[in-house]
């Protein structure tokens, strides 16, 4: 339950207000992160948050992508390269990656659930030749706000479809504009051999869920990583409950068979 | 064999001397609390309470028993999961790192007095929701603790624990029954008496070291005779469906909107309920920057903090509150730890301000189900 010391090393503004922090342990090191997985991410003396692993498997750096929206995401945004923050983990269930040689693999990401995302995005740029086609799908609320962006080219040349669309455009932006979902109607897919992995603000997941059931996806294919209140990450606390499922032990990841009755519910 | 005991001072006095604390049930303030007892004659001798939704007063009884009475306002989680406890301090480093540190206290020694078979169960839900890492706090505090159970021979006017799938006794001990004595307690003109058994070899030995007398059959069998007696007079039921099947089918009912008109919001029901577990944790620091601690405090369910994601709680609405509170209990605490979460010690009944009843609202949540299923043919049913 002792967060362990892990310096920042490197850092890269990403939007105004999202930031990647590479982090390698003071002395001893995390398990490495399976993709998908969380770590509590302490800033000191100010608090601990729950924040998914946006980088390769690897237990000697780890890297959190992170937007600031709140006190403990504003200290952790702001921490400079040398600063000392602490790390427990890594929690949680995973993308369950590899998926069976030949599927189609989506990956759908909307704003800052693009940054669970990329690790899988890795893996399939890593192990191409495994599945048939890659499509990774990614919304922002504008053109400023999209992650990631410097990797897109090098993530088709690598062989990945990257669709991109904004909310709002403003005057510079020549690519689509729409919500996520859209994108799935016109993507080339086999639906009965894919897998799709989505993760963004809860209406974004529940439409693009739907619009992948509608073409045939199974609802258990379709895995969406779920965000409640933690704060233990260990199944301890309680804060994160939806229904039968205790998200930081059960979930962050959870089949789309499990989470659309439960996220159906109002306020469960 | 069991074995007669005619004064608890003996054995509040060899447990004091194995330097364990003794806490078990004292009347302060208008309640019987739980408090660490230095002699056996501060335990309720001669108290009752009256009990109902959103009621309780001590009564005097017309006997000097002790354990004639049921659950107080507070549980055992007070000690084995304490309402704020720190859980370390971290030192800043001159390479600007840090040093975090447990605090090296060692976990109090306790015997808990008095602990009812409700409550024996609640300790055990406990343990198999926080005692799972086995190298944490809460494993460390129970692990020396030495259980002294009272069988109920007097269940209150909220109590099902029967319908709960407990008992107003224990079963017959044996090693990793989960207590180490077991009492039943038996007050009458001559005053009072306790027939003892042993559910471990550590109570085998204390009891070897006291002054008891032989238990002879007419008076074990009376003891037996007043404990199932309990169960046949217990005040409540919970309905006797599959009630994880009920509160996943039910999560919609209007019955929800109803309580939710009456419910405070709280979190009274929480806090007295032997088995929530809910913590929160706060982290602080000096004024130095250069110091940090880490401390858990308690957390309701019904507060709103308590769900909140940025933009706002997720249960915003009583209704969603007090729906998670009862789903949680008596369903889905099933598919998270394989067990019901309620033991039913009645409590959260006790200790509602508006008198809201676990079992009436399960009950009526049930008729609803069952209408709604008739509705649809009944197959659910059959
Ligand atoms: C599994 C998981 C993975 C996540 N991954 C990322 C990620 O990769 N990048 C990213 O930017 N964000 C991620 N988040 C969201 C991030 O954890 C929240 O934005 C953050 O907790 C907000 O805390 P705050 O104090 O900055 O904000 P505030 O909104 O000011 O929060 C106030 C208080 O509410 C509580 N709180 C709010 N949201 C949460 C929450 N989700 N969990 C626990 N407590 C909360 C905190 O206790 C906090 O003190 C993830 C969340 C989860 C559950
Ligand atoms: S009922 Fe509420 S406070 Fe109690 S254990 Fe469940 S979620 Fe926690
Ligand atoms: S049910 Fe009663 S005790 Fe529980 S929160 Fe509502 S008013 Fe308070």
């Amino acid at each position: 339950m002792m967060p362990l010391p892990y310096r920042v090393t490197g850092r890269r503004q990403e939007t105004s207000d999202t930031a990647t922090l590479i982090l390698e342990p003071v002395r001893q090191p995390m398990a490495a992160a399976r993709p998908g997985q969380f770590s509590m991410v302490y800033a000191f003396g100010v608090g601990e948050v729950p924040i998914s692993v946006s980088g390769p498997p690897d237990a000697d750096l780890v890297v959190h992508t992170l937007r600031a929206v709140g006190a403990v995401t504003r200290a952790l945004h702001d921490a400079r390269v040398g600063q000392v923050l602490g790390l427990r983990g890594p929690y949680g269930t995973d993308w369950g990656l590899p998926v069976p040689v030949g599927s189609d693999l989506v990956i759908v990401g909307g704003g800052i659930g693009l940054a669970p995302l990329r690790p899988a995005v890795y893996h399939a740029l890593d192990q191409r030749a495994r599945y048939r086609r890659v499509a990774v799908l990614i919304g922002a609320r504008t053109p400023d706000d999209l992650l990631f962006t410097k990797e897109y080219d090098d993530w088709r040349a690598g062989g990945v479809e990257v669709g991109v669309t904004v909310d709002r455009a403003d005057t510079t932006w020549a690519g689509r504009v729409g919500v996520v979902p859209d994108l799935i109607t016109g993507l080339e897919f086999a639906p009965e051999s894919t897998v799709a992995l989505v993760c963004g603000p809860e209406v974004m997941m529940r439409f693009t869920a739907r619009a992948l059931l509608r073409r045939g996806v199974p609802p258990a294919a379709v895995r969406v990583s779920l965000e409640r209140n933690m704060h233990c990450g260990t199944a301890l606390c309680g804060h994160c409950q939806l229904g039968p499922l205790l998200l930081c032990r059960d979930g962050p990841v959870v089949g789309y068979d499990r989470a659309q009755p439960l996220t159906g519910v109002k306020e469960l | 064999m069991p074995v007669l005991l005619t004064s608890l001072d003996p054995l509040v006095a060899a447990l004091r001397a194995d330097g364990y604390r003794v806490v078990g049930p004292t009347v302060r303030d208008g309640a019987i609390v739980l408090a660490e007892l230095d002699r056996a004659d501060m335990l309720p001798y001669g108290w009752g309470v009256r009990l109902g939704p959103g009621g309780y007063r001590l009564r005097e009884r017309d006997d000097r028993a002790a354990f004639a009475n049921s659950a107080g306002p507070q549980s055992w989680k007070q000690f084995l999961h304490p309402p704020r406890q720190q859980l370390w301090s971290a030192e800043r480093d001159s390479d600007g790192g840090f040093t975090v540190a447990e605090p090296a206290d060692e976990p109090p020694r306790y015997a808990f007095l008095g602990v009812r078979p409700c409550d024996l169960r609640a300790i055990s839900v406990l343990d198999h929701v926080l005692g799972a890492g086995a190298d944490n706090r809460y494993a460390r505090r129970r692990e020396g603790i030495f259980i002294v159970v009272a069988n109920c021979t007097e269940p209150g006017e909220t109590c099902f624990c029967v319908s709960a799938g407990g008992g107003p006794g224990v079963g017959p001990g044996h090693d990793g029954a989960g207590y180490d004595l077991a009492l039943t307690e038996l007050a009458d003109d001559d005053g009072v008496r306790y027939v003892v058994d042993a559910g471990s070899e550590d109570g085998w030995r204390l009891l070897d070291r006291l002054p008891y007398e032989a238990a002879e059959p007419p008076t074990t069998a009376r003891a037996r005779d007043a404990v199932a007696r309990a169960a046949d007079r217990m005040g409540r039921t919970l309905p006797a469906a599959d009630l994880r099947a009920l509160l996943a089918g039910t999560l919609e009912a209007a019955r929800w909107d109803d309580v939710a008109a009456r419910c405070l919001s709280c979190g009274n029901c929480t806090m007295v309920c032997p088995t929530c577990f809910c913590t929160s944790v706060e982290d602080t620091t000096d004024l130095t920057g250069d110091h940090a601690e880490r401390w858990l405090r308690w957390e309701s369910c019904f507060d709103l903090d308590f769900s909140y994601l940025h933009g706002g709680p997720v249960r915003s609405s009583r209704r969603s509150r007090y729906r998670q509170w009862l789903t949680h209990k008596l369903g889905t605490w099933h598919d998270q730890f394989g067990e019901s979460g309620c033991v039913g010690c009645g409590r959260c009944i006790v200790w509602c301000p508006v008198g809201i009843d676990i079992t009436e609202e399960t009950h009526a949540l049930a008729a609803e189900y069952e209408a709604s299923t008739d509705d649809r043919g009944g197959g659910a049913q059959r």
